[in-house]
């Protein structure tokens, strides 16, 4: 049985270490309700860009003189993943359940005999991943000290994701993000964006009139797809930062309850041993007078 | 038929303007055109200038950095980045 000393000492450290969890608990709610907004904000920018290339999608034809963004290289050998995960870590199994998809797939092509590239957003993704993949992985980008993730770092990643396609230095391009379902539940996904793939159903209805096209539907596509690309990119980093503080507030949530659990079981330890050693101590002195 | 235009005007980051309006001028990159109600659909990008707005008599205008306007039956939608002014 540990001392009372001990025990005393051994409350006071859960009891501080309740304190951070349930300060952290409190301030990711707050950052939660902040990055659910903007990633709510995103939204409409990015359903009404895949409703236009949709449309302009399904009126091209000719698949020969399509930009390759769209049509693909024509072959599906090398793999770049994007792989965006938090910066921070204490935020449950946030991190490891996107890595955890994205380092799945990979064996998987990799087994396929392909080949693999790998591009983390956030540092955590990268040092997951390091463990199992090491030339595959690319620098990666973190975005560490930043208060709000905006379309200038989307931008960013988009660019050098673009330069490098236009380098020729792979034919697929998939992102790993986590979905914002609600605060209990992030869904990791995985999601093609090279060659980009859209939805069907969302093209208006035009009531047989024609589109016109200012400049020609290539010209036009040639520079919505770069864009697109930025903007997939920006919709997947904030629905991250929103799953991240879900994922955050409920880590923690369980932590501080926990906590309060363990102070429990501890202050009822803590109680016995002083009552044993008082009646302990009160036994020796009754016996000691009645050995008098 | 409507008589009014339905406009929407969207950066990546938020929703900046969803009205019904009668007109919107927008800075096409072959040239400026105005859009009426019962507009035919077109597809167009858009260069560096100023988009406004005209609703019952009053004009508002934004400048935009670049970007794209899609004119359907059911309305115009602006894609822009970097969109400024009131």
């Amino acid at each position: 049985m540990a001392s009372l000393k001990e025990l005393r000492n051994r409350i006071a450290s859960v009891q501080a270490t309740q304190k951070i969890t349930r300060a952290m608990q409190m301030v990711a709610a707050s950052k939660l309700r902040r990055a659910q907004e903007a990633a709510e904000a995103a939204r409409p920018y990015a359903d009404r860009m895949g409703a236009v290339l949709g449309n302009l999608a399904a009126s091209i034809n000719d698949v020969e003189t399509a930009p390759k963004l769209l049509a693909g290289t024509g072959s599906d050998k090398r793999h770049l993943l994007i792989v965006a995960t938090a910066e921070r870590g204490l935020c449950g199994g946030f991190n490891s359940s996107i890595a955890r998809l994205a380092r799945e797939d990979a064996q998987k092509l990799m087994a396929d005999g392909k080949q693999v590239q790998i591009l983390c957003v956030g540092r955590k993704g990268h040092d997951v991943l390091k463990r199992y993949f090491d030339k595959e992985l690319l620098e990666p980008v973190s975005y560490q000290g930043l208060k709000s993730i905006g379309f200038d770092q989307a931008q960013e990643v988009a660019g050098r994701i673009l330069d490098d396609f236009t380098a020729d230095g792979f034919d697929i391009c998939t992102l790993y993000y986590s979905k914002f379902e609600n605060v209990i539940s992030q869904v990791p996904t995985g999601l093609q964006i090279i060659p980009a793939r859209f939805d069907d159903s969302q093209t208006p209805e035009l009531g047989g009139a024609a589109y016109d096209y200012e400049p020609e539907e290539n010209d036009i596509l040639d520079a919505l797809l770069p864009r697109n690309i930025a903007v997939q990119i920006l919709r997947a980093l904030l629905e991250n930062a929103a799953s991240e503080q879900g994922a955050r507030m409920t880590a923690m949530d369980n932590a501080t309850r926990n906590a309060g659990e363990m102070i429990e079981s501890l202050s009822i330890t803590y109680n016995r041993s002083r009552q044993a050693q008082i009646t302990k101590e009160l036994i020796e002195i009754i016996s000691g007078a009645e050995a008098l | 038929m409507a008589d009014r235009l339905k406009f929407d005007l969207v950066s990546p980051e938020k929703l900046v303007l969803s009205a019904e309006v009668d007109m919107v001028e927008v800075p096409g990159a072959e040239g400026d055109f105005g859009v009426l109600p019962n507009h035919s659909p077109v597809m167009a990008m858009l260069r560096p200038g100023t988009l406004t707005v005209e609703s019952d008599g009053k004009r508002q205008s934004f400048e935009l950095d670049g970007g794209f306007v899609d004119v359907t039956p059911e309305g115009v939608t602006v894609l822009a980045e970097n969109i400024s002014g009131a």
